[in-house]
């Protein structure tokens, strides 16, 4: 029977004989006061049992050298980008638009004989003169330029920052597009001062997904007994493409990925599912609120980072299916993928054993690769999102307690009510009860702390300044992070993984995932590079005072 | 592969696709860079940052520090003053920068927020400590380009910071431009050859070409000393390597402290090194080293030694203005028929100068400026080319059309030999004429008929 009853964690005391609490001390110390006061509140030592209160979602401080990217990033960048068969156009100068242009590893194979529109980087480049008299007949013929070459099913059009100064109204600029070429046309004002990180950006992009693509096709789609969503899952280095053939092997179907790998017609007939899961809780749980208000399809969060957490995800969801054959299925397919993991998995945790790890990253990265790192046997000790809020932290139980902040207040939430027709349980509440009466968790995402150990430091948006100071003093094995520390990190002699972009590796995701990875920071712990350094000349010199010594004698 | 893209060129007026150029804040992020002991802040949305941090790091996969003023929507409405003065608070508290060198974004612009006053006002709060510098550049995204924001950052270096004293210091001031650090070491390692005091801003190597040590420094050993730049003012000359980079900022410093400056394109091969090497002994009074002589020697033996196989091979050369200029005179001297020249950035004085490199050589060489990868690729579908030299993203037509394509210029995010090997200077040609018979001979080694495929060659 699933459970989703926690286990003991353990608990950190020293490391390099210095404390949780005096390193954080020591992060704090170097601090203007009035910086330092605020920092304090997003550097914590962790409680597992009764999470402390994170002032994670708040402002930067100014000045600070911080990982987070702005809004724009977030719904083009992150949540929108993916989608490949529909056409992205930037309203702005050259910049944003150029700098979304396949940085982030979203991977998408298009069918046989369409194109992958991720290839065309589209922008309407303002100039000066548009800044001063408005740009919204340059977008609207940037729209118009776009159909007749690329004849797409839908345009989505994203506002940059002086768009939203200038006030270009864009959503009316995208309706008369819509009216006049007959397709989908629609826009997200994004513009990068919005909120307070990328995560505005996923709100905003939640919000215009559910009202421009979600539901529009009601034909049936493919007849299979278990339907599922999996949203929050971007496709990096391939994850989604692992996760989805796993899925398949145990029988269950994935009618659309939000929004890695995925297209336009999967998203607008993704409605028809059974069940949302949900890999980032932070990106993309609005979208599954919205999906169970208005259709009624229930969500829950897994994990397919790590082969325990795998295996756990796949029983939980042949557990709310409660079929049979299913579960069989999933146990065989568990047994299967673990006979081959196992061998490898044993080899690398007997190297690297009791290592310590550090993760800074996004929404649910520095929580899902954990377990990973867990499954080989190395503990983490220390980390932090770059743009989480306190529920990614503490748990959705503090949702009614978090305040809503001049700048979250920007980001419109929707009023959503169950569709009149389509709404449709798709349990009994006999069915949900048992359920939940044995230990299972329905729109639920525990939090980070609750899974890492006591005493732990949890860093939100962590600064360039945290990370020198976590590294000298406590000196991390390995470090996850992105790409603005890697080379930081790695300067220090430390190896650095990128957790975004995976170092252009990957799959990681699910047990042939896990194996990738397992090998990965095996290769990435045994370098020798770290070991060549120092010159042989340099290690023949006399120390001065050896050689201060000699020559006074 | 970019399978959309068909021969006919589109006619295109409000809608870029594949851009190649991008926005000011970048260049000037850039060249703040080359300042010994600078932070680089981009006064913004905290995205701006993160774009350009990210970017810079993935060409030179080298730490590259910056901070930014971490604007919010409040900050959109009352402008930025109060994020600048307290970005400025904790940056000298907690990096300790010697200077820190402000760029503005297109949020900025619009907002109109006034660097200067900001800067003024700050240093009589005592937000700057004592003997620290802060200087500006206005770099909105809607106007020229990267190569723009580098340009005005370049400056601002000279404006807020060259200083006259009245009394020459026999020293040269080189403006090399937006070139890599590999480069900016070629350009001082035949300066040095000539021994010719100079000073070389901005200069970013030993800033974002470290070795690794197991230590990181936020301020390494390389970068313009400050007291070298307030030198310039008094310097004898100033060699400006490149119409777009480097110029306006000699310009500035003729207006301001009567330094003569010669204008030269990059020096990318044998004319424009001949060119570089030329004036450092005229401006200097000095000879020129006998090795230097040999070294050009051996870059003409070797192409000489395998110039059959450029001769009138059609190429098409994309990327930013100043490196194309400098480039296309190269391929006109290996033998290869540049037939498609483009920048993204937008200049007349481009096409000018190319056209003038060109002579009447070249009648239907299409040479474009404000343009973008998708015009360069339905063009190449109308009439192929053989070979491509641009930056990383040039890739997608090269797999698309199956040509190879020579990495030059920026951003090289997926190979690294930009990183150590310069493409300035004689040694900088070996190395290119080494990249260009290899990508040649390489796809002809895999294409051409098994009767055909040759051992010696």
């Amino acid at each position: 029977m699933y459970s989703d009853t926690p286990t003991d964690v353990g608990e950190i005391d020293s490391i390099e004989g210095v404390s949780p609490e005096e390193l954080r001390e020591k992060m704090l110390d170097g601090l203007p006061s009035k910086t330092m006061r605020k920092r304090a509140k997003q550097i914590l030592t962790n409680d597992p049992d009764t999470p402390p209160e994170i002032a994670a979602n708040s402002r930067t401080v100014p000045g600070i050298m911080t990982q987070r990217g702005c809004t724009y990033a977030g719904c083009r960048g992150v949540v929108i980008g993916p989608i490949h068969d529909i056409l992205h156009i930037t309203h702005g100068p050259v910049g944003c638009g150029y700098y979304s242009w396949q940085t982030r590893r979203n991977l998408a194979k298009s069918p046989e004989g369409a194109a992958n529109f991720l290839q065309y980087c589209m922008t309407t480049d303002m100039q000066e003169d548009h800044i001063v008299f408005g740009g919204e007949k340059r977008l609207a013929e940037a729209i118009r330029e776009a159909y007749a070459l690329f004849k797409p099913k839908a345009i989505s059009v994203y506002s940059t920052c002086p768009v939203g100064l200038i006030g270009d109204d864009i959503h009316s600029v995208c309706r008369q597009a819509k009216e006049e070429l007959g397709i989908n046309v629609f826009g997200f004002s994004c513009e990068g001062y919005k909120g307070v990180s990328q995560s505005a950006g996923h709100h905003i992009a939640n919000n215009g997904v559910f009202k421009h693509m979600i539901g529009l096709d009601d034909h049936p789609v493919e007849a299979a007994p278990f339907k599922i969503n999996v949203l929050g899952e971007y496709n990096i280095g391939g994850d989604a493409w692992e996760i989805d053939t796993l899925l398949r092997k145990c029988g269950i179907s994935v009618l659309a990925t939000l929004s890695g790998g995925v297209t336009y017609d999967e998203i607008t007939s993704c409605h028809q599912a059974d069940l949302n899961v949900v890999m980032c809780h932070r990106s993309i749980n609005y979208m599954a609120e919205m999906m169970e208000t208005k259709f009624g399809i229930p969500w829950f969060k897994v994990n397919f980072i790590g082969a325990e957490s795998t295996a756990k995800s796949l029983r939980k969801i042949a557990q709310f299916f409660d079929n049979k054959e299913l579960k069989d299925r999933v146990e065989e397919v568990i047994a299967a993928e673990m006979a081959a993991l196992r061998p490898v998995q044993t080899e690398i945790k007997a190297r690297h054993k009791g290592k310590r790890a550090a993760l800074f990253v996004g929404g649910s990265r520095a929580h899902h690769y954990q377990d990973l790192f867990a499954d080989i046997g190395m503990e983490t000790i220390s980390a932090g999102y770059e743009f989480a809020h306190r529920d990614d932290y503490e748990g959705r139980h503090v949702l009614p307690s978090i305040k809503v902040d001049a700048d979250s207040r920007n980001i419109e939430e929707l009023h959503v009510d169950a569709d009149p027709e389509r709404f449709r349980p798709r349990l009994s509440p006999e069915a949900k009860a048992k359920l939940v009466a044995n230990g299972f968790t329905f729109s639920d995402y525990r939090g980070m702390m609750s899974e890492m150990k006591k005493r732990a430091l949890v860093i939100d948006d962590i600064s360039h300044y945290e990370l020198e100071k976590l590294i000298e003093t406590w000196k991390p094995d390995i470090i996850g992070s992105g790409i603005k520390d890697k080379y930081i990190v790695e300067k220090m002699g430390v190896p650095c993984k990128q957790l975004h972009s995976y170092d252009y590796g990957g799959p990681y995701a699910a047990f042939t995932g896990a194996i990738n990875f397992y090998r990965e920071v095996d290769r990435m712990l045994s370098s020798k590079v770290w070991s060549y350094v120092v010159p042989p000349w340099v290690k023949a010199r006399k120390p001065l005072a050896v050689a201060a010594a000699e020559d006074a004698a | 592969m970019l399978d959309v893209t068909t021969a006919t060129v589109s006619d295109r007026k409000a809608l870029r696709i594949n851009p190649a150029k991008t926005c000011q804040p970048i260049g000037a992020m850039y060249a703040a860079l080359g300042i010994h002991s600078c932070m680089p802040h981009s006064h913004g949305s905290q995205g701006c940052c993160s774009y350009h941090r990210s970017h810079l790091t993935r060409h030179f996969k080298e730490p590259v520090a910056a901070t930014t003023s971490s604007f919010t929507e409040g900050t959109s409405v009352f402008g930025g003053m109060a994020n600048l003065q307290q970005a400025l608070v904790n940056i000298f508290s907690i990096y300790d920068p010697e200077v820190v060198a402000v760029h503005t974004t297109c949020l900025s612009e619009v907002i109109g927020d006034d660097i200067p006053t900001i800067i003024k006002k700050s240093r009589e709060e005592g937000k700057i400590p004592d003997g620290k510098i802060v200087i500006h550049a206005n770099t909105p995204s809607f106007v020229g380009s990267n190569v723009t924001g580098f340009s005005n950052m370049c400056t601002g270096i000279v404006s807020y910071l060259a200083e006259k004293s009245g009394l020459s210091n026999g020293s040269i001031n080189i403006f090399p431009g937006w070139l890599d650090p590999s480069d900016m070491r070629e350009l001082k390692r035949l300066a040095d050859a000539l021994t010719v005091p100079f000073t070389l801003c901005p200069d970013t190597s030993d800033v974002l070409d470290l070795p690794q040590t197991g230590v990181y420094e936020m301020y390494p050993k390389g970068g313009t000393p400050v007291a070298s730049i307030k030198g310039m003012g008094d310097a004898i000359a100033t060699l400006a390597l490149g119409e777009f980079t480097a110029y306006p900022s000699a310009q500035k410093l003729l207006d301001m402290h009567a330094v003569p400056f010669e204008k030269l394109d990059a020096p990318i091969g044998l004319t424009n090194t001949d060119n570089y090497i030329d004036a450092l002994r005229r401006l200097g009074d000095v000879e020129v080293p006998a090795w230097i002589d040999a070294e050009r020697g051996r870059l003409l033996d070797v192409i000489s030694d395998i110039g059959q196989y450029f001769h009138q091979v059609p190429v098409a050369i994309f990327g930013d203005p100043d490196m194309v200029v400098g480039l296309t005179r190269f391929a006109i001297e290996l033998g290869l028929y540049p037939k498609y020249i483009f920048t993204g950035a937008t200049g007349r004085a481009f096409e000018t100068r190319i056209k003038e490199l060109l002579g009447d050589k070249y009648p239907d060489t299409v040479v474009r400026h404000g343009a973008d990868l998708f015009e360069l690729h339905e063009r190449i579908k109308g009439e192929p080319v053989k070979l491509i030299f641009g930056n990383t993203y040039g890739k997608y037509i090269a797999r698309a059309e199956d040509i190879p394509l020579v990495r030059f210029g920026f951003p090289i995010l997926d190979r690294v030999g930009h990183r150590m090997f310069p493409v300035v200077g004689y040694r900088g040609a070996m190395h290119l004429v080494e990249k260009i018979s290899d990508a040649l001979l390489n796809h002809r080694d895999r294409t051409c008929a098994e009767e055909w495929f040759e051992l010696v060659q």
